[in-house]
């Protein structure tokens, strides 16, 4: 694996690995603990609505996905708390129109859609240097967010109701921390792509439950687990020449499930 | 805040849930140290009343007030034990966390918790003679346990009026024992409203009583007529007063 470091889209590769895991690995242990899974995969969903528009007004996509998502997730909090419909089918709802707004911008494009693929799958190794930076950035935001509000979090996700009577705004922090599971699935897009954001969001976080019941002590595992996972998937990619964001998102449930199978028969 | 003062005053509340109204015409104003018993059939409007009192409902008409104030205002000065029942056992929290969470309201955003908040917390578990287990995590713990790691949240805020939630449900008779004669010694720091299904669990300790089916039967007394109970569980109700054990037979 070393002589492959020589190669700068390796070294992106790899840097744009850890620069995921660190933000899905906090994000991701809020979205298993709360239980928010399906809200999390319509936020992902819907974005792709940001990249249809990226292409329509001929910018980087991942710079239309950044206001799409923040708009899906505010708008998803909103009707899911809001709305009188049951919350999981105003989600339906949402992540179907925000996936078709995307197709439709698309088409509306004239000429090809460059590297559409890449947004729905990822694929890490193609990264540029901007795109880093920019997931750099995000990250940070996430960490200095979580670390500002990290009692509150705890409060809201662990009861909800109680976190209110203690002067916690409830559901104002609950649209903020939707909001940087936006910010997440920003960072991941390159990395798995839209499709596959969610196994990036729950198999690092569920996995480190299984060590530690201790929140803090979780995301740090969660970003050992999927820094470890992303370095093994693009080797792997890398050696046989397949997908990256798919073969990193098999490591992780592989080795999920072999785990749970072993620790199952184990017990 | 004199020793007469009303700790909370509801007057012509009505509550509605998509227009079939939860609660009805409510009048009750509960004192300092008091010790009030509400019961009443499940879907009667108990946790909704409670709601109300902590603010997280608003009632569609009549007024609230708590310590004088809005109920919003006032929540810093009201512990709140939910029903046991709605927690995930499975959450990665310490007991230590958890009581923790009751000082949320004094310490602020963006700021720790302070050493005042931590002496808070050490005391309300010592109280509840849970300092032990401080670092388990809250779902290793037996349901009694769990149920006095939940009060001692409350407690912790060092609240002046104490709400309990079906506090009686999951946990077996010993247990309750302990947990009713714990109440008897906070009731001389503090007002508690608790809220059951079961009048058995309730009568024997209460200073008074109330029952509630949507409409609020409560004389400021632990006395209950049979048209009041009749009209709260909708069946004829036999009350053993004094008997041992005590409890309400139904004849159906």
């Amino acid at each position: 694996m070393m002589e492959l470091l020589q190669y700068e889209f390796i070294r992106n590769a790899i840097m744009a690995g850890i620069l995921a895991s660190i933000s899905c690995g906090i994000i991701g242990v809020y979205v298993v603990v709360k239980r928010i899974v399906f809200i999390s995969g319509g936020i992902a969903h819907a974005s792709f609505g940001g990249i249809g528009l990226g292409y329509y007004l001929g910018i980087n996509p991942i710079l239309g996905v950044l206001p799409f998502s923040i708009a899906s997730a505010l708008s998803m909090g909103w009707v899911s708390k809001r709305s009188r419909l049951p919350e999981d089918t105003a989600i339906g709802i949402l992540w179907a129109m925000g996936m078709s707004i995307g197709i439709i911008l698309v088409s509306l494009t004239p000429g090809y859609a460059p590297d559409l693929m890449t947004y729905l799958f990822g694929n890490i190794l193609t990264v540029p240097f901007s795109d880093i930076v920019l997931m750099l950035v995000l990250d940070a935001i996430i960490i200095l967010v979580v670390y500002s509000f990290y009692k509150e979090f705890l409060a809201l996700c662990f009861d909800e109701e109680f976190a209110t009577v203690r002067g916690v705004h409830a559901e104002r922090l609950y649209l903020v921390l939707l909001c940087l599971i936006a910010l997440t699935i920003v960072v991941l897009i390159r990395v798995v792509g839209i499709i596959l954001v969610i196994a990036l969001l729950t198999v690092p976080a569920a996995m480190s439950r299984q060590f530690t019941s201790n929140l803090k002590k979780m995301m740090m595992l969660s970003i050992l687990f999927g820094a470890v996972f992303s370095s093994g998937g693009i080797w792997l990619s890398y050696l046989f020449d397949v997908p990256s964001g798919a073969t990193i998102v098999l490591v992780m449930s592989v080795v999920y499930m072999l785990y749970s199978f072993v620790k199952g028969i184990s017990s | 805040m004199n020793m007469t003062a009303d700790v909370v005053v509801i007057k012509d509340v009505w509550v509605h849930y998509d227009s079939v109204p939860v609660l009805e015409d409510i009048n009750l104003v509960i004192k300092e140290q008091d010790f009030l018993g509400i019961i009443g059939v499940n879907g009667g409007g108990k946790s909704t009343l409670l709601k109300v009192i902590l603010g997280l409902i608003k009632p569609s008409k009549g007024t609230v007030r708590v310590f004088g104030d809005t109920p919003q205002i006032s929540r810093k000065y009201v512990g709140y034990v939910p029903q046991y029942s709605l927690f995930d056992l499975e959450f990665p929290v310490s007991v230590w966390e958890v009581v923790l969470m009751g000082r949320l309201g004094h310490t602020g955003l963006l700021k720790r918790y302070s050493e005042e908040d931590k002496k808070a917390a050490l005391d309300a578990l010592a109280k509840m003679d849970m300092l032990e287990y401080k670092d388990r995590q809250v779902g290793k713990l037996s349901g009694g346990q769990q149920h006095r790691v939940f009060i001692a949240r409350a407690l912790a805020a060092n609240p002046k009026l104490l709400l309990l939630d079906e506090p009686a449900a999951g946990i077996d008779t010993i247990i309750q024992e302990e947990f009713y004669e714990l109440l008897e010694k906070l009731k001389t720091k503090m007002a508690i409203v608790l809220v059951s299904h079961d009048i058995s669990a309730v009568s024997v300790y209460v200073d008074k009583i109330a029952c509630l089916n949507h409409r609020l039967y409560y004389h400021d007394s632990k006395e209950l007529t049979a048209e009041d109970l009749e009209a709260t569980y909708h069946c004829p109700v036999e009350l053993i007063a004094h008997g041992v054990p005590h409890r309400v037979l139904k004849k159906h």
